[in-house]
C-alpha cells in the first residue's frame, strides 16, 4: 500500500463549511413548534431548599410549563458514575452523584433549581424572575483543608464528612531510599486549573415523536453513545428509541462529556410531557458555573536526591478539589498521582490523595486532566534540587530521564484506565536535546549576564512531561463504498475541531485508493454508528483512528476479492488505485470502486453462501493500554521587573505522539494547547469567595488569551512508534497544554533572579498582582 | 403592531429582510433565528468574545450588543455573504483553508468578518498590527498563530486582486 495521504499536511475536508457559515451548531437547530428552556439556579453554594412557588411564572404570557424536583416523580434521581474508581487496594470512594433539579439542599451556586419552558427564549428568560424561592442559607465548604476539619459542615449531610475519595499508591519504598538520600526536599504547592470555555456554550435539543415513539437529541456532547444510553436508561425507551447527534461542536476540551448534564436529562424528558420539541442553549454566564470545571489541588511534596542530582524517590500527599458532586470518579486525582513521575526514573514512589467534597462546581477532566498539577509538582522540586546542588536545570532534567532501552518502562501504580501505569515506548533524550538546541540554550546562558547588566530581566525555562493518552475501552468504525465510489465513514466518537473529517479519510484515502476528498466522514450520529465511548484522554485518532484503519484494510480485501471474481484473475495482478481497481500493466482493464460496491449488493441472482453484502466493514480496535507521548517545552521570556507585565521572546516544543498522521492538524493542536495553557500559567483563575460565589464570572473578568498574548511557537518532533496498534499512534490532544505552569515558574524565577532572593514560586496561576505579592512578602522575610 | 413590536427593514448580503419584532430582540437573534442566516454565532451575549462579529455599513459591530431596531434600514455583512455565488472562496476564506487557521470553526465567523474590515483599512498590516486588529476575538482552539498567518497572506492576496 502506498501512503499517499497518511503523514500529509493535507488540508481539511471540513474547512468549507465553517468558512461559509454553513456547518450546523446547536442554536443552528430549528424545528416546528419548537420551545425554549431556561433554568433558575441557586444563587448561593448551600442551603436548604424550603420551598419554591412558580406559580406566578406560570400565569406570564407564553409560558408553557414550569418545573420542579417535586414534579419529576421516579425520574428524580441521581446521576449515573461515568468512571468507576480503579481497581487500587484500600481505596475509599464515596459516591454521591448529581440531580437533574435540586430538592432538598443545593450545594453549589449554579446547581438548576427550576426550569421553564415558554414560547421564546426571551419569556423563559423572563419568567426566571418570577419563581419565588425560599432558602434557607447554611455556611458553605470552600476551603480545602477547612472540609477536612472535624466540626466542617458536610456537603452531603448524609455522608458525615466531605472525604469524596482517598488513594494511596506507592512505588519501591520511599522511607527507605529517603534515608539514604544526600538531599530532601519538601514543599508545599498549589495548582488551579481553570475552565475549558468553548468558545460555543454547552446546548441541547431534544424532539419526542410520539407516532414514531422515537427520541432525537441534538446535544453539544464529546460522548454521543454515552449520552444515548443513559437517556435510553432513564426516559425507559430502548436504545434504538433514542438517536443522539453530536453537530458541529464549538471546542470540548472535556467539560462536554458527562453522563448526564441535568441539563441533558431534563430536555428530553420535557419533549416527551408536551410532545413539543425543545431548545435550550447556555449563556455564558451560566456556563460559568453549570459546566463542569477543573480548578486546585494543595500538595505536599518531597523530593530525596543523591548530591549528584539522581532522584531517589518522591512522597507527595494532596488534597484535590472535587466539587459538590462525583459523577467522573477519580480520574482527574489519579492523572494528577500518576502523571507526577513524569519522564523521570523514580524508583520510589508514596502517593496519597484525598479528594474533598466542596460547596463549589463540579471538577471533571479539562484538556490535562489533573496531568498539569503533578507536572508541576515534580518539574518545580527537580528545579529546587537544581538550585541546591548547583546543578543546571536542564542537566538535572537529563541526568534522571528513563533510558530508551528501559521500554516498556514500568511504573507500577495503577491509572486512570485501569492498569498498572506502563510506558509503551520512548527516546526522552533527543527530545530534550532538540528542545535545548531549538531554545539556544547555552547560547542564552552565556548571553544572560550581558542582558542583566543592561537592565533587562530575560530568563529560560525548560520543562519535560509525559502524557498517558490513547486509553481504551475501544471504538469503531464502519467503512462504505457508496455506488458513486464515494467512501463514507462513521464511528461513534464526537468531534469539536479536532479535524476528525480529515485525518480519518487520510488513512481510508490511501487503503482504498481515493482522493481524501471522496472520503465522507460521519462522527457523533448514534443512528450511523451505534458504539463507542467518545472523544477524550487525547484517543480520537488512536482509539478510533484505528478501527478506520482496520475497516479500511477490510474493505479493501473485499474489493480486491470481488474484482478478482470479475476478471477471473488473482488478487496479487490487481491494482487498487484512483477510485478503481485494475489489472497489474493493463491500465484499461479496470472496474471502478462504486460499480464493486453496486456489484456487491445484487437485486436478483444467487450469491455464494456467506457472502456479505456491500463493499463494506465494521471493524473494532482497543487498545490493551494507553500508549505514552512525551515532550519538552522551552522559552525564554523577559519580565518588567515593576509591573511583571511578561513578554514571551521565544517558544519551543519538542513533542513525540508516534506516527503522525497529519502534521498540519497535529501543530494546531499543540498550539491551542499551549495557548490554553499560557491562560492557566498567568491570566484565568476562577475567584470564589468565601461564600462560594465565583466573582469572576464573565469573559470580561476571567481573562482568556488573545492573539496578543499568546506566542509564535517554534515545534518540532521526534517519532517513536507505539507499538499498541497497528499504526503506531499516540495521543497529542492535550500535550501543549500540560507542563506550560513550571516552564513559566521556572523562566520567571530565572528572569528575575528570584531563587537568589529566597523566592520561590510553589503556584499557578501567576498573575501580575500575584508576583508582585509573592515577591514583596518573598523580599521580606 | 403592538406597542413593543416593530417593523426592521434590513439590507443584509444585498437581501432585502423586512420582519416585525420586538424592540429587545438581539441583532445576533434577529440574523440567526428571525433571517435563518445562522453563520453568526454567539459566544459570551456580553461583546468580550468577537464571535457575533458582523459589519453594519462596512463597520465591525458585535450583534450580541445591538438590537435589531437600531439596524432599521442599515446594510449587514455577514460570513454567508463572503464566498462567490459560484462557491469559490474569498481569499481571506481560501487563507484560513491553506494556512488550518480553524479548528472547532465557531470563531471563525466573527474572525472574518473582523478581518475583512481591517485588512480593507490597513491592506498591508505587520504581524504586530494584525495581532492587535484580532485581539477583540477570543479563539480557544488555535493558539492564533496560523490565523494571524492566514491574515498576512490573505492581505497579500487580496492587494493584488485590487486593480
Amino acid at each position: 500500500m502506498t501512503t499517499r495521504f497518511f503523514g500529509a499536511a493535507v488540508k481539511r475536508n471540513e474547512d468549507k463549511k465553517l468558512l461559509t457559515g454553513q456547518a450546523l451548531f446547536i442554536d443552528d437547530v430549528e424545528l416546528p413548534g419548537m420551545l425554549h428552556a431556561a433554568f433558575l439556579r441557586s444563587q448561593v453554594a448551600h442551603a436548604r431548599v424550603k420551598g419554591i412557588d412558580p406559580s406566578k411564572a406560570l400565569k406570564r404570557d407564553g409560558v408553557i410549563a414550569v418545573y420542579t424536583a417535586a414534579d419529576l416523580g421516579a425520574y428524580w434521581q441521581s446521576g449515573p458514575l461515568l468512571v468507576p474508581p480503579p481497581p487500587v487496594p484500600g481505596l475509599v470512594f464515596n459516591l454521591r452523584t448529581h440531580v437533574p433539579l435540586a430538592r432538598d439542599t443545593v450545594r453549589y451556586a449554579g446547581e438548576p433549581l427550576a426550569i421553564v419552558v415558554a414560547e421564546s427564549r426571551y419569556i423563559a428568560e423572563d419568567a426566571l424572575d418570577d419563581i419565588a424561592v425560599d432558602l434557607e442559607i447554611l455556611p458553605a465548604v470552600v476551603d480545602l483543608e477547612k472540609a477536612l476539619d472535624k466540626d466542617a459542615i458536610p456537603v452531603h449531610g448524609d455522608l458525615g464528612t466531605n472525604i469524596a475519595a482517598h488513594v494511596h499508591q506507592t512505588k519501591g519504598n520511599y522511607r527507605s531510599v529517603a534515608a539514604q538520600a544526600d538531599l530532601i526536599l519538601k514543599r508545599r504547592f498549589r495548582y488551579e486549573h481553570g475552565m475549558s470555555s468553548p468558545i460555543e456554550t454547552r446546548g441541547i435539543v431534544a424532539q419526542w415523536n410520539a407516532r414514531a415513539q422515537h427520541m432525537t437529541v441534538w446535544d453539544t456532547t464529546q460522548a454521543p453513545v454515552f449520552v444515548r444510553n443513559g437517556l435510553a436508561g432513564a426516559l425507559g425507551l430502548g436504545e434504538r428509541q433514542v438517536r443522539v447527534i453530536a453537530p458541529f461542536v464549538g471546542g470540548g476540551f472535556g467539560p462536554k462529556i458527562m453522563m448526564l448534564y441535568p441539563e441533558e436529562a431534563m430536555l428530553p424528558w420535557i419533549s416527551m410531557r408536551l410532545n413539543r420539541p425543545v431548545k435550550w442553549i447556555e449563556d455564558r454566564f451560566e456556563h460559568f458555573v453549570a459546566t463542569t470545571h477543573e480548578r486546585g489541588q494543595i500538595h505536599d511534596a518531597e523530593i530525596a536526591l543523591t548530591r549528584d542530582g539522581r532522584i531517589l524517590g518522591v512522597k507527595d500527599v494532596f488534597l484535590h478539589d472535587n466539587g459538590a458532586y462525583n459523577p467522573y470518579g477519580l480520574t482527574v486525582p489519579i492523572n494528577s498521582q500518576c502523571t507526577l513521575l513524569g519522564p523521570y526514573v523514580i524508583p520510589a514512589y508514596d502517593s496519597t490523595f484525598t479528594s474533598v467534597f466542596t460547596n463549589l462546581p463540579i471538577v471533571t477532566p479539562y484538556r490535562g486532566a489533573g496531568r498539569q498539577h503533578g507536572v508541576f509538582v515534580i518539574e518545580r522540586l527537580l528545579d529546587l534540587a537544581a538550585h541546591e546542588l548547583d546543578i543546571d536545570p536542564a542537566e538535572i532534567r537529563r541526568r534522571n530521564l528513563i533510558p530508551s532501552d528501559a521500554f516498556p518502562y514500568r511504573n507500577e501504580i495503577i491509572y486512570q484506565d485501569f492498569q498498572p501505569l506502563e510506558y509503551d515506548s520512548g527516546n526522552y533524550e533527543p527530545v530534550l536535546d532538540k528542545a535545548l538546541e531549538a531554545i539556544g540554550y547555552a547560547d542564552f546562558v552565556a548571553e544572560q549576564p550581558r542582558l542583566r547588566a543592561q537592565g533587562r530581566y530575560v530568563g529560560i525555562g525548560v520543562a519535560c512531561y509525559v502524557e498517558g493518552t490513547g486509553i481504551g475501552p475501544y471504538e469503531g468504525a464502519k467503512v462504505r463504498v457508496q455506488a458513486n465510489g464515494k467512501v463514507s465513514v462513521a464511528t461513534g466518537i464526537g468531534t469539536q475541531g479536532q479535524g476528525h473529517f480529515t485525518s480519518f479519510a487520510q488513512i481510508v484515502a490511501d487503503q482504498l485508493g481515493v482522493d481524501v476528498t471522496d472520503v465522507e466522514i460521519v462522527t457523533g450520529d448514534t443512528d450511523q454508528f451505534y458504539w463507542g465511548a467518545g472523544t477524550f484522554a487525547s484517543r480520537g485518532a488512536v482509539v478510533a483512528g484505528n478501527a478506520v484503519n482496520e475497516a479500511s484494510r477490510a474493505v479493501r480485501k473485499k474489493a480486491l476479492k470481488l474484482a478478482s471474481d470479475a476478471f477471473e484473475c488473482a488478487e496479487e495482478d490487481l491494482v487498487l488505485a484512483d477510485g478503481k481497481v485494475s489489472i497489474i500493466g493493463i491500465p484499461e482493464k479496470f472496474i471502478r470502486l462504486g460499480e464493486l460496491a453496486q456489484r456487491a449488493n445484487p437485486m436478483r441472482g444467487a450469491v455464494k453462501p456467506g457472502t456479505e453484502p456491500g463493499l463494506e466493514s465494521t471493524q473494532y480496535f482497543g487498545p490493551p493500554s494507553g500508549s505514552t507521548a512525551n515532550g519538552v517545552h522551552a522559552a525564554i521570556i523577559e519580565m518588567d521587573p515593576l509591573t511583571f507585565e511578561l513578554k514571551i521572546l521565544k517558544y519551543v516544543v519538542v513533542h513525540d505522539c508516534g506516527t503522525v498522521i497529519n502534521p498540519m492538524i497535529l501543530a494546531g493542536q499543540i498550539h491551542g494547547g499551549v495557548a490554553q495553557g499560557i491562560g492557566n500559567a498567568f491570566y484565568e483563575k476562577l475567584s470564589f469567595d468565601e461564600h462560594g460565589q465565583l466573582l469572576n464570572a464573565s469573559l470580561a473578568d476571567y481573562l482568556l488569551p488573545t492573539a496578543l498574548e499568546v506566542p509564535r511557537m517554534q515545534l518540532d518532533h521526534t517519532t517513536t512508534p507505539s507499538p499498541l496498534n497497528p499504526l503506531g499512534i499516540k495521543g497529542a490532544g492535550e500535550a501543549g497544554a500540560i507542563p506550560v505552569g513550571p516552564l513559566f515558574a521556572q523562566a520567571i524565577e530565572n528572569a528575575l533572579g528570584l531563587k537568589q532572593n529566597g523566592v520561590e514560586l510553589l503556584e499557578i496561576p501567576l498573575s501580575p498582582s500575584r508576583l508582585f505579592e509573592l515577591i514583596r512578602k518573598g523580599s521580606k522575610a | 403592531m403592538q406597542p413593543d413590536r416593530h417593523e426592521v427593514q434590513v439590507s443584509v448580503n444585498g437581501s432585502a429582510y423586512r420582519r416585525e419584532v420586538e424592540s429587545r430582540m438581539l441583532l445576533s437573534d434577529f440574523l440567526r433565528h428571525e433571517l435563518l442566516l445562522a453563520g453568526t454565532h454567539v459566544g459570551c451575549e456580553h461583546g468580550v468574545c468577537g464571535a457575533c462579529t458582523v459589519l453594519l455599513d462596512g463597520e465591525p459591530i458585535r450583534s450580541c450588543l445591538m438590537l435589531a431596531v437600531q439596524a432599521n434600514g442599515h446594510e449587514l455583512s455577514t460570513i454567508e455573504g463572503l464566498a462567490q455565488d459560484t462557491g469559490e472562496l474569498h481569499p481571506i476564506q481560501q487563507a484560513m483553508h491553506a494556512h488550518h487557521g480553524l479548528q472547532c470553526g465557531y470563531c471563525t465567523p466573527g474572525i472574518l468578518m473582523t478581518m475583512m474590515a481591517f485588512l480593507r483599512e490597513n491592506p498591508a498590516p505587520s504581524e504586530q498590527e494584525v495581532r492587535e486588529a484580532l485581539s477583540g476575538n477570543l479563539c480557544r482552539c488555535t493558539g492564533y498563530q496560523n490565523i494571524v498567518d492566514a491574515m498576512l497572506v490573505a492581505a497579500k492576496a487580496m492587494r493584488a486582486s485590487v486593480p
